[in-house]
């Protein structure tokens, strides 16, 4: 579905079902140079559960329109106003790594919006190398692959796709070179400057899983503590043997993390799967 | 210079989609010999079904062990995913019948394998897709050709007979301009000569019978997917940007940015015409790709010797390989063939039509039979077999002519294939 938000065409993923804002409502935002694609498995779970599904694609990326925006604070802003001009009072946000400190400043600054949180691939500061910083201003394709050798853990670098015939880092390289110049310097640069994730941390007040990849090179768990820490109490869960890229490596085991998260809806009826083979 | 950390293609050859089994910690890739996969309970097996988890359920739509062939040929071609199909036929087909339905056409080079000219010229017009045969050196006549209806482009890497090669980033960038996809036939090159996505094709398919497995004992294919073509930009394939019925009104290109083309012809092409692979073929695939690298370099390596021997040999008129700077496509092969330009090759005996078949028949060591790719040395006269159906204009056209010999060679001594061949063509010229 499209959604205008400050004068510009959104584009939400809705999970294979149609909007309903009379359903709660999960919100997945996706991180630098992606788009809603990412979260394909998972959101058609839900959207096929009981729940509404929006996948957004943020600004400047996939089909949205409008420019990138230059910092976590417009991401969360822009987020929040996507959610007014959709008609959703809450929703349960779900973000990765620039998305997840999208969702996190989102539920700091706007807690009556939030029901609860998700951050997948997570740290708060979310510094990014100075090589890759200086890659993607140039637009060098040397980002795109500085992230793809980045975001997988060793294992996965060689395959392994649950989604039978998939190449993942094939896939997710192919993805990120879909996007305009300079969008994912914007992204990375977002990342990097954002200094508000511990205050947003605590001042959040819903509940709030947190899911990280043991080999996450791009945000790792150590790198983690201190948002823990100022979560308070998260329910927190390491996926072993994941690096950064935590849908593609373990779509299941990302699933699973999810529903249990919020499984007091994932009971409710489910509409029936009409057509097989 | 920082480097990105890249798995370089040899090791991709024996590891990309592959890892010991975690539950008996087999080295090599199992057989998963099943026909269907059991559910954990009800919303597992649903789930599966609406593509909300991934994983196996019928071996018709996907199995663990061709999984990992479709990972591997994905990581050799850098593509986004693959399908694993019962033969390189079947790829092409998948191809097409994904894109296009009745009243599409398709602009093809003319310098194709016999099967695939069948099947475009004579069997798809049947079904209502018709097919312009064009020079694959004429690019005014690719463009010419391109109409309204038409949805794809299509070529080999090296064409059948003549090896004429495809300049891929030309008709990429033809093709682009309106909007279309180009198909590329590899199986000639493998990825270890050619990557064709790096030089702009969308997809491309192998018959992995010949050179991927090396062993001529299965029949298979591979349809890959290089994820960068734009099917909403392009706005002339409602199979991928429009609701699809048959799977609850799935939008391919909404689920996938880079792989609608991969997940309609797995949820509609290969579950409702079923030509799937069988993880045994799977398996011996794979068996034939870890040593793809050592094989190809053996192939070009002997096939250079043979080379050298026949434009020398005074019974020998003409020899068609493009790394002869007698051949039309020398520069282009130089270009984007550096490795070399395969091991299958034709050239023509000076002499009569019985003086050819005699030399095919006094040959020892290369085998007389219809396919190439093997690793042991073959050999056949296309006018008689592959190319049995084409008329003689197009035979022409296509660089055949009644003299035409077509050799695939193998990986045995090179001098004793050059032996059996100098021995043949005496014979032949006692004839």
């Amino acid at each position: 579905m499209r959604i205008v938000v400050d004068g510009h065409a959104v584009y939400a993923y809705t999970g294979g079902r149609a909007f309903d804002a009379a359903l709660p409502t999960l919100v997945f935002v996706h991180g630098a140079a992606l788009d809603h694609s990412i979260w394909g498995l998972q959101s058609r779970y839900f959207a096929h559960h009981g729940h509404n599904v929006l996948v957004v694609d943020l600004p400047g990326h996939g089909r949205s329109g409008g420019a990138a925006l230059s910092s976590v604070r417009k991401l969360a802003d822009w987020l929040v106003a996507l959610l007014e001009a959709a008609g959703i009072a809450q929703a349960a946000l779900i973000g990765y790594s620039l998305g997840s400190l999208t969702v996190l400043d989102a539920a700091g600054r706007y807690p009556a919006r939030v029901s609860r949180l998700v951050l997948l691939g997570a740290s708060a500061p979310m510094p990014v190398a100075a090589v890759l910083l200086d890659a993607a201003r140039a637009n060098d394709h040397l980002a795109y692959e500085l992230i793809t050798g980045w975001s997988y853990s060793a294992a996965h670098q060689l395959g392994g796709n649950q989604q039978p015939g998939m190449w993942m880092t094939g896939n997710g390289l192919r993805l990120m070179e879909r996007c305009a110049p300079g969008v994912l310097h914007a992204d990375l640069l977002a990342c990097h400057e954002y200094a508000d994730g511990l205050a947003a941390a605590a001042a959040v007040h819903c509940p709030v899983l947190v899911l990280l990849g043991e080999r996450d090179q791009m945000a790792p768990p150590r790198h983690a503590q201190a948002l823990i820490t100022a979560l308070g109490d998260p329910r927190v869960l390491t996926l072993a043997g994941c690096g950064h890229n935590l849908m593609a490596e373990a779509p299941d085991a990302v699933l699973d993390a999810l529903r249990e998260f919020l499984r007091q809806r994932t009971d409710a009826p489910q509409p029936a799967i009409g057509k097989a083979w | 210079m920082t480097k990105a950390k890249t798995t370089h293609f040899d090791t991709l050859t024996l590891h990309a989609g592959a890892h010991p089994d975690p539950v008996t910690g087999a080295r090599a890739t199992p057989i998963y010999q099943s026909a269907s996969f059991v559910f954990s309970d009800s919303d597992h097996a649903a789930a599966l079904f609406n593509m909300e988890r991934a994983g196996h359920i019928y071996s018709r739509i996907s199995n663990p062990t061709c999984a990992v062939l479709e990972e591997r040929v994905s990581a050799l071609e850098a593509g986004v995913g693959a399908v694993a199909v019962a033969s390189g036929q079947a790829a092409l087909h998948l191809a097409i019948a994904t894109l296009m339905g009745t009243g599409a056409h398709i602009v093809a080079s003319r310098a194709l394998y016999g099967g695939s000219h069948n099947l475009l010229d004579f069997t798809l017009p049947r079904f209502g897709i018709t097919t312009t045969f064009v020079a694959p050196h004429d690019l005014d006549a690719w463009r010419a050709a391109i109409r309204p209806a038409t949805r794809l482009l299509f070529g080999e890497t090296l064409g059948n007979p003549g090896l004429d090669v495809l300049d891929i980033p030309r008709i990429a960038t033809l093709a682009h301009e309106h909007g279309l996809p180009l198909l590329v036939d590899s199986t000639f090159t493998t990825p270890y000569l050619a990557r064709p996505f790096e030089h702009g094709a969308d997809l491309v398919y192998h018959s992995a019978t010949k050179f991927l497995s090396g062993h001529g004992v299965v029949i298979g294919g591979l349809l890959v997917d290089g994820g960068t073509f734009d099917w909403e930009r392009s706005g002339k394939f409602p199979t991928l940007t429009e609701p699809y019925a048959g799977f609850h009104g799935m939008v391919f290109a909404e689920e996938s940015t880079t792989a609608a083309f991969l997940l309609r012809a797995r949820r509609e092409g290969i579950r409702d015409f079923g030509a799937c692979m069988a993880p045994m073929t799977a398996f011996q695939i794979l068996q034939g790709i870890e040593t793809l690298p050592l094989r190809m370099q053996r192939h070009v390596d002997n096939t250079r010797r043979i080379v050298a021997f026949l434009t020398t040999h005074p019974l020998v008129e003409q020899v068609g390989y493009p790394e002869l700077p007698t051949h039309r496509d020398h520069a282009l092969a130089q270009k984007l063939l550096p490795r070399g330009c395969g091991a299958v090759f034709s050239f023509s005996i000076r002499g009569t039509r019985e003086q050819g078949r005699k030399f095919i028949e006094a040959l020892r060591i290369f085998s007389h039979l219809a396919n190439v790719g093997d690793a042991k040395s073959l050999v056949i006269h296309p006018a008689s077999t592959t190319h049995f159906r084409v008329a003689a204009p197009d035979l022409r056209a296509a660089g055949i002519t009644e003299g035409t010999v077509r050799l695939s060679v193998g990986l045995e001594d090179a001098d004793d294939l050059i032996e059996d061949l100098s021995r043949a063509l005496h014979a032949a010229g006692k004839a």
